[in-house]
């Protein structure tokens, strides 16, 4: 946590500087682009959206599709970050760790994008923007067969497509 | 003839018109017809050939000139089939006393006897110029009887089937029960890092022979499974992104999607006279189960108890549907009948209860069980009783039946031993459903989610 909030904060700095390069003359545009290469990301990227919401990802507990109350403020960053590039559409993954069958876990996957999005859409995203997408336990972050491997595993990740 | 024998012969020539063959049943050899009349019960119970394995010998069918490797590749095809059954145990080619060639002419029984077989397949072969012509038979050592002799014609690039063929006639004829050799399996074959895991259809003989890839690995695909017809399979593709299921001809190559499903669709099964697949798809927050007319493309809503609802799978007659829903908080087995009515959880042991699949036999349910973080595979009677665990593990799951629901196949994992995925591997393994001889199928990469086909002719 304390790693993503320090990332937030690097990616203002930088989503600022590049606001002031678009305001200022076309010279000083390729600095303020080199900068933002530098340090930041490109607005309205994957990389932005990690920086500026803290994370791409919620994690669930065993079984469970339900927004853990620890992990909600990230999909509210999510709503805020999408709410400033309406553009942006995104797919939200939904993932199962391997302690599970790959059929029941393939349909536990679609309930927690669908619970991710839910709050995305409540927070105002319009529901357009957001599709949904099951990969089960077949597409796993952590390759590991720990606790902790599985508890990286039972997540829904938003994509900026 | 018997009426066993008439209803054999018929089989054996259905088989062989399919593959441009053509097959008979063979006259005794002079002076054992009578021999043969007395013998016809030379049956072993299944029972005593698991604790004891019928000790065959199968030596190189006889064959003149260029045929020769057939005549010995095809002895080895049944010799590997019967041996990995666990049922039989064939004798040591090195300890044959009879030549092949005398053998294919008349047995020398005492020859036999003394090497402790019990049965004797012998053949002959003739190479007809692109068609094989092969003559077997089957003999019972002690008594000096023949209990089968079939002639088949097939052309030469089937030569493998005139093995398996021959197999199950000789697993028929002493078992009692129909054999499954002539049968194919097909698969999720998966290379790469786990995180970007290339997985494609392929498709093999039961003993792993005749290896080929069916889908070249640009889109995801899980869970093949047969069409009653053992041409076409239903699976699911994440074709263009969106997780559905697909047919897959296997006489055209061509694939289609199944029906217009907004969500997404998996698990797909065909019903036993193939005119429709069930399938699970999710809607909202629901998984539920669907009938899909293969003429009509209409589906029909099935379930809709809340919760996920998914694998479902027919009973052999069509009246009935297993599948899998947490409806009750967590993974349980549940019955209805084929028009979605008469829900009842068939499943009360201790952990989660996954993947039932309905034998061909009908008298049992194979299931993945996941308890205290350990997976096994077992099996229990349509009402739930008598549940058995046959085979358990760190990660299994997934059974399909034998079409003689004799044996079944799964898939089996082993874990991580570090953070980069290494040393975690998925294999197919089959099992007979006593709980004994349980082996690895050898694949050229990782493999999951088998599924038997029928007996191919």
């Amino acid at each position: 946590m304390l790693n993503a909030k320090l990332f937030g904060v690097i990616a203002v700095v930088a989503l600022l500087g590049a606001c002031e390069s678009s305001t200022t003359d076309s010279a000083n545009t390729g600095v303020g682009n080199a900068t933002t290469g530098g340090v930041g990301a490109r607005p309205g990227s994957q990389e932005d959206l990690i920086a500026t919401a803290g994370s791409d990802r919620v994690f669930f507990d065993t079984d469970r599709s339900t927004i853990r109350a620890d992990q909600r403020s990230v999909l509210e960053r999510q709503v805020a970050w999408m709410q400033r590039y309406p553009a942006v559409t995104v797919q939200v993954e939904g993932h199962a760790d391997e302690r599970g069958t790959r059929e029941y876990n393939l349909a536990l996957g679609q309930r927690r994008a669908n619970a991710a999005r839910d709050v995305l859409v409540a927070g105002g995203v319009a529901s357009a923007r957001v599709s949904t997408i099951s990969y089960g336990k077949d597409r796993p972050a952590a390759l590991g067969s720990t606790e902790d491997a599985w508890a990286q595993n039972r997540r829904a990740v938003t994509v900026v497509r | 003839m018997t009426s066993r024998d008439k209803a054999m012969q018929a089989l054996l020539s259905r088989r062989a018109a399919l593959f441009g063959g053509m097959a008979a049943t063979l006259p005794a050899l002079g002076g054992w017809q009578a021999a043969a009349q007395q013998t016809q019960s030379s049956v072993v119970d299944i029972t005593r050939a698991r604790t004891d394995p019928i000790p065959i010998a199968v030596p190189d069918f006889a064959a003149g000139g260029d045929a020769a490797r057939y005549g010995r590749d095809i002895a080895r095809v049944i010799v590997n089939n019967l041996r990995n059954s666990g049922l039989f145990r064939p004798v040591d080619r090195a300890a044959f006393i009879q030549t092949a060639e005398a053998a294919a002419q008349t047995p020398r029984f005492q020859d036999w006897r003394v090497i402790g077989a019990q049965a004797l397949v012998t053949g002959r072969v003739l190479d007809q110029g692109g068609s094989l012509r092969v003559e077997f038979r089957l003999w019972d050592v002690l008594p000096e009887a023949q209990l089968e002799g079939t002639l088949l014609t097939a052309s030469t690039a089937n030569w493998r089937r005139i093995g398996h063929l021959i197999s199950d006639v000789i697993y028929e004829r002493l078992l009692g029960e129909k054999g499954y050799f002539d049968t194919r399996v097909v698969y999720v074959a998966e290379s790469g890092p786990r995180d970007r895991r290339v997985r494609r259809l392929a498709i093999m003989d039961q003993d792993g022979e005749n290896h080929r890839f069916l889908t070249d690995g640009s889109f995801q695909v899980l869970t093949p499974r047969f069409h009653p017809n053992a041409q076409q399979i239903a699976f699911m593709s994440y074709f263009r992104n969106e997780p559905r299921v697909y047919l897959f001809s296997l006489d055209s190559g061509r694939q289609e999607v199944l029906g217009n499903f907004r969500g997404m669709t998996l698990s797909p099964r065909f019903s036993p006279d193939g005119r429709s697949v069930i399938l699970s798809s999710t809607r909202g927050n629901d998984a539920n189960i669907y009938v899909v007319d293969m003429g009509s493309r209409r589906e029909r809503q099935l379930t809709s108890g809340g919760g996920l609802d998914v694998s479902p799978c027919y009973s052999p007659d069509g009246s009935q549907i297993v599948f899998n829903s947490d409806r009750g908080g967590d993974q349980q087995l549940y019955v209805m009948d084929a028009g979605g009515g008469g829900v009842r959880r068939i499943s009360f042991g201790r952990g989660r209860y996954a993947t039932p699949v309905w034998s061909p036999r009908g008298d049992l349910i194979a299931f993945t069980r996941i308890a205290s973080g350990q997976f096994a595979i077992g099996v229990m009677r349509p009402d739930g009783s008598g549940e058995r665990i046959l085979s358990e593990g760190w990660g299994m799951e997934g059974p399909t039946f034998a079409p003689n629901g004799r044996v079944m196949m799964y898939y089996r994992e082993t874990p991580a031993r570090d953070a980069r995925g290494n040393g975690y591997s998925a294999r197919l393994s089959s099992i007979d459903i006593a709980g004994f001889n349980e082996r690895q199928i050898v694949t050229p990469t990782d493999a999951s989610d088998p599924a038997w086909s029928p007996l191919l002719a």
